[in-house]
């Protein structure tokens, strides 16, 4: 079963081949969206299946499946090789499942747009990437999958090349297409290093080679700097594609793409390959506690500012972009900590809930004519009730109300922060799950309820067609129940048959891992732990509560307003997204274009270097010319030198002068 | 031995014939040239199916006296460098031919001759098995080449034409003098059997010749070389070049002539003068990282497409030069790929440049904007030659410099991280000037009303276009097609590197094959230099 792996991968890059060439000639849209789903659903299906197997047979070490030898140089050799073990099938599933239910969805969403073949064709070289990515064997198919999603992602947002998006120093799509390209590149360039590094120290690419190396040899690599240097640079191709500090901005202005591709790529799947990509590399990781606490800060810095910036934000896609940023940092404060399985938990209850809000929104754009601001929304519940109802589960999810999804794996997160972390970090993730609940309720309330303040002679929202909305109901189911995949222990009596199943299922990934980071098999069932969960429950009620004081029981929204006035500054600063972008440009990117250009260019290429050689030319010449004149032509001269020549040389030959 | 003959004399042949045909009747010209140059490419096939990969030495070898007193000779062969780049040469030409068929539109009988000449000088340099031989080639070479880009240029085809003859010329100077000494030296003070200039026998022993002078003849092959790669600072004259030749011009620049220069560096600096390329390979190695950053850098702020794509050569070439300099199997591999990558992805964006060029006579950038609307097809063309260019996973660009920058960070020669680190910002650099270009070329709304009625390729295009695809993929997903080819003969020669630097050698089952005296010369050549 497992020797099929290869066909997983396969089928979405037929898709994307076939599409591509031939999907131009294809006129019926739905035999084009059925290709381009029919390969993803066909995959998680395989996929579905190697899971049940795994379930009925446990496995105890991956499974490696050889394709063949794709590069090969003197002492260097690496192949196309797929690696099955409880991650990459769980990934699997999530990338292929979500991927399926959004392939489904832009059959309704991309009607009647001019690129539809073009749009699925891409949507599947995406998926065949990402399952690359994730189904790897070895840093450099990962590395293949991981440039693979950043390319899909390109041709993504800037799939309509010739709308405007706005944007610091960003006019059309296509900009912000490049940026995230650029910025992910600058990520790609800390990979690179890092498998050189891994290639010079442990001799071998490969993640299962790699990870035996270290288990035989743990106690002599740890605080090694090399694992430090290498995990550091791995870390830093993470916070590129999973958009942390310092390489964050180019997320929000992805959402540039088409709705789809940022539930798909910029919120389900793509962004949390940097997660991905220290899960895979527990060990390696777990071997450097300093990078750990970088990981860890990072995360968590990322998860507050971009909560922060959330909350003023008004562009529906803007405060999910920043959600998912500050969403991703609470999945790397996990790693940072050691809970490798909560971040992955919230990995994939992230893609369900937060898939489900982009598809919310979308489905909303699409009854709006693409209308993003939501102080143009409101009063659009009786108008797409299904939207509606989809939209406020992932809303509870994400929030963390008891019992969906959310609430499980960002209790755990958060809990885990505190035990393994500090009280300190804890509580600035508390300060950021309070705001994640406000702004997500602060979204569902001017845009669903109350007041209609959209443009009714232009506007005439509707509910979105059957495609659109099968998808958000069975996300919504996902969201909703999702989290009891992973009960925490101390809950674990009311559900005695399997506590924590996710915790158990990745067991054998993470086991060595946590040996070294001292985590203990039997998990402690403390009295604190009732406590911060019940904590965290109250500050999601009372934050949801005051989304509905300022902006339900209250028309006019005079808090906020009066905030914004007192607070001007930092007001201006959250709104301005505390000026990263223009900090990147006047010290980085435009100092770089005029020495390039003044210095490089003109001064160095064609003052010095041309300079020389048509100096050197016009020496030549001169000198040439110089010599042309004693050439007259004339017989009385030659003779006069000729015999002033005959007398020096005489002179010299028989005086010595 | 037959293939190879008529690979290198049917473009001669071909070139001579044209001289007999009417100069009106143009049709008949340039199908007969297309002709001849797919009839060598498929001849050049039966070299690649007959190819021993296992055997590291000179296949194919033919020796025909010459010049006895010189010991010059008529003797070529190829190994599994040479091979790879003769392909890229019987396959580049046809494409060149063909893209040439529109935008060539005065004297066409000299320009077709002239092009069937350059191919047969080109073949000639990287089989010629002989110093006064590979010289002659390496000079005609230029011939052609200075009256393609002086009669069918651009508006500064004087200026540029003449650049690229001084440069050129300057830098084969210095080799000439250095082939004749080093005949001399190893002929009459080595050897004792008088001059010579027979390469099998020069290599054998070149590496006798003590450092210093070695270090004379090292720089006198180089600088002829790093012109022509070109290496920083020596890069000026090809943006010129490249901008004012017309397009199949260009192109053959692109992917031929350039890999003239790091053909010969592997060719002579490093089978001839191993020991001066020890010595100088941490500085070369500079030379060619700030070559990849500059390169870069400089391309991004450029306004004319052409000239971007010009300077993104010094970059690619750049990695390279590396390659080779790291002195590793796995770098100079690297290297060999990347000569035939660089040839398909930058003579692609040089044949796709002269697509648009010649529907609207200009290369600004500023001219363009949306294009991707009204040509569909030629801008996903486009964005797979730059996405090769960029050096994107799965595509050919990433395997060479992914090679050459993983040679360089294991080199035991350069000894240092600092050279690949270095150079790995240029994989970022490398995003950013193509994908800015394509985004102003391509995205957007068409602002320019004379941009309204562009027709999208032809099916002319499309036919020189997709060859060069499919190995654009092909190399990107199954590279050790053609690494294998040049994989032994690379081995070879790190064993011989490492043999003078460290005495060790790291691939012992190529000993077998190969002949025991080298070994011994070498482990000569040690105590000499003790």
């Amino acid at each position: 079963m497992y020797n099929i792996v290869w066909l997983i991968p396969l089928l979405p890059l037929i898709g994307f081949i076939f599409l591509g060439l031939v999907g131009k000639k294809l006129k019926s849209e739905s035999l084009i969206g059925t290709i381009g789903s029919a390969t993803v659903g066909i995959s998680f299906l395989i996929a579905f299946l190697m899971f049940l197997k795994m379930l009925s047979t446990p496995l105890e070490a991956p499974v490696i499946v050889n394709v063949y030898k794709w590069i090969s140089a003197g002492y260097f050799s690496i192949n196309i090789a797929y690696q099955i073990d409880q991650l990459s099938i769980l990934y699997t599933m999530i990338v292929t499942g979500v991927g399926f239910l959004i392939h489904i969805y832009s059959i309704g969403y991309m009607h009647g747009d001019r690129g539809f073949f073009r749009f699925f064709a891409y949507l599947n070289l995406f998926i065949f990437m990402m399952l690359n990515l994730v189904l790897a064997n070895n840093f450099l198919l990962t590395f293949l999958g991981w440039e693979g999603v950043g390319l899909s992602s390109y041709l993504l947002i800037g799939f309509w090349y010739d709308r405007k998006f706005q944007g610091i120093r960003i006019i059309w799509t296509g900009h912000a297409a490049n940026k995230a390209f650029i910025m992910n590149r600058i990520g790609d360039f800390g990979f690179l290093i890092a498998m050189f590094m891994i290639f010079v120290n442990f001799g071998t690419l490969e993640y299962t080679e790699l990870h035996n190396i270290l288990v035989s040899n743990t106690i002599s690599y740890q605080y090694s700097s090399a694992i430090g240097i290498i995990t550091i640079l791995l870390f830093l191709a993470a916070t590129g594609k999973s958009a942390q500090i310092p390489l964050a901005v180019w997320l929000p202005d992805a959402m540039a793409g088409p709705t789809p591709v940022s539930a798909l790529i910029h919120a389900a799947t793509m962004v949390t390959a940097g997660i991905f990509l220290v899960a895979r590399n527990s060990l390696l990781f777990a071997l450097a506690p300093s990078t750990m606490n970088v990981i860890a800060v990072i995360g968590i810095s990322t998860a507050f500012f971009a909560a922060t910036i959330g909350t003023v934000q008004n562009g529906i896609k803007k405060v999910l972009a920043y959600s998912t940023v500050s969403q991703l940092g609470f999945m790397f404060a996990a790693l940072g900590v050691g809970a490798y399985t909560a971040a992955v938990f919230h990995v994939m209850m992230h893609a369900f809930f937060k898939g489900l809000l982009f598809l919310g929104a979308g489905s909303v754009m699409h009854g709006m004519h693409n209308e993003e601001d939501i102080k143009k929304m409101g009063g659009l519940q009786k108008y797409m009730p299904i939207t509606y109802k989809t939209f406020y589960v992932a809303s509870l999810a994400i929030a963390g109300i008891p019992l969906f999804a959310g609430f499980f794996s960002k209790d755990e997160i958060m809990w885990q922060t505190y035990n393994h972390g500090s009280a300190i970090a804890w509580f600035v993730l508390a300060l950021s799950a309070f705001m994640t609940a406000f702004y997500m309720f602060r979204l569902v309330n001017l845009v669903f309820h109350k007041e209609e303040r959209f443009d009714h002679k232009h506007i005439h929202p509707h509910e979105s067609p059957k495609t659109m909305t099968i998808p958000l109901i069975i996300l919504s189911v996902l969201s909703a129940l999702g989290g009891f995949l992973g009960i925490p222990y101390i809950l674990g009596f009311w559900f005695s048959h399997n506590p924590n199943f996710l915790d158990n299922f990745l067991e054998p990934v993470f086991k060595d891992a946590n040996v070294v980071l001292g985590f203990s098999e039997n998990h402690q069932l403390g009295g604190s732990e009732y406590l911060f969960m019940l904590i965290s429950v109250t500050i999601a009620l009372f934050s949801i509560w005051t989304a509905y004081k300022w902006y339900y029981y209250d028309d006019k929204w005079s808090v906020p307003r009066k905030l914004v006035l007192k607070f001007k500054g930092i007001y201006k600063l959250l709104w301005n997204k505390y000026f990263v972008d223009e900090v990147y440009f006047t010290t980085i990117v435009d100092p770089l274009i005029t020495s390039s250009r003044e210095g490089l260019w003109k001064f160095f290429d064609v003052k010095i270097i041309d300079g020389l050689v048509n100096g050197l030319a016009s020496i030549t010449t001169f000198f040439g010319n110089q010599v042309r004149k004693i050439q007259t032509g004339f017989a009385q001269t030659y003779a006069i030198v000729m015999l002033a020549g005959a007398i020096i040389l005489i002179s010299w030959l028989f005086f010595g002068l | 031995m037959i293939p190879l003959i008529i690979t290198l004399l049917l473009p001669l042949i071909s070139s001579l014939l044209i001289l007999f045909m009417n100069k009106e009747n143009v049709k008949l010209i340039k199908y007969f040239t297309l002709i001849s140059s797919l009839i060598t490419f498929l001849i050049s096939l039966f070299l690649l199916f007959n190819f021993n990969n296992t055997n590291p030495d000179i296949q194919y070898y033919i020796n025909v006296t010459w010049v006895s007193s010189l010991d010059a000779g008529f003797r070529i062969g190829l190994d599994g460098m040479s091979l790879l780049l003769v392909m890229l040469i019987t396959f580049i030409s046809p494409i060149a031919i063909l893209s040439s068929f529109d935008s060539i539109k005065t004297r066409e009988k000299e320009y077709y001759f002239m092009i069937l000449l350059l191919q047969f000088a080109m073949v000639g340099v990287f089989t010629a098995l002989d110093t006064f031989l590979f010289y002659i080639f390496w000079e005609l070479i230029l011939i052609p080449m200075y009256f393609i880009i002086g009669i069918w240029g651009g508006k500064n085809r004087l200026y540029a034409t003449v650049k690229f003859f001084i440069f050129t010329m300057v830098g084969s100077l210095f080799m000439l003098v250095a082939i004749i000494w080093l005949g001399n030296y190893v002929g009459n003070e080595i050897l004792k059997t008088g001059f010579t200039t027979d390469y099998l026998k020069i290599k054998e022993v070149a590496n006798l010749i003590p450092l210093n002078y070695q270090n004379w003849l090292f720089w006198a092959f180089a600088i002829s070389f790093f012109i022509k790669v070109p290496l920083f600072p020596l890069h000026t004259w090809l943006p010129d070049a490249h901008t004012e030749a017309p397009t199949a011009g260009s192109v053959i620049l692109a992917a031929i002539l350039l890999k003239m220069g790091t053909y010969g560096l592997i060719r002579f600096n490093l089978e001839f003068f191993t020991s001066a390329s020890i010595a100088n390979a941490s500085l070369i190695s500079i030379f060619a990282v700030i070559g990849i950053i500059y390169g870069a850098l400089v391309a991004a702020i450029q306004t004319d497409i052409k000239k971007l794509v010009a300077y993104s050569s010094v970059s690619h070439l750049g990695f390279v030069v590396l390659g080779i300099f790291s002195m590793t199997a796995i770098g100079i591999q690297g290297a060999i790929i990347q000569m035939v990558n660089h040839g398909l992805s930058t003579g692609m964006l040089f044949l796709l440049v002269g697509i648009i060029y010649e529907r609207r006579h200009t290369r600004e950038i500023s001219e363009y904007g949306g294009i991707a609307r009204i040509m569909p097809v030629y801008a996903t063309f486009f964005a797979i030659a730059m996405f090769s260019s960029v050096g994107l996973p799965g595509l050919n660009g990433f395997v060479g410099e992914y090679l050459t920058l993983i040679g360089a960070f294991t080199s035991p020669i350069l000894n240092s991280w600092g050279y690949a680190i270095a150079a790995s910002t240029g994989v970022i650099f490398a995003a950013v000037y193509l994908l800015w270009m394509y985004q102003r070329v391509f995205f957007g709304t068409v602002d320019n009303p004379s941009n309204l009625n562009l027709k999208d390729l032809s099916k002319r295009e499309w036919a020189f276009l997709v060859p060069i695809v499919i190995f654009i993929v092909w190399i990107g997903l199954h590279p050790s097609t053609f690494t294998n080819i040049s994989e032994n003969s690379t081995r070879k020669l790190v064993n011989k590197i490492e043999n003078v630097k460290f005495g060790i050698t790291p691939y012992p089952e190529l000993l077998k094959n190969s002949n025991l005296k080298t070994n011994s010369n070498q482990i000569n050549n040690n105590k000499i230099g003790k």
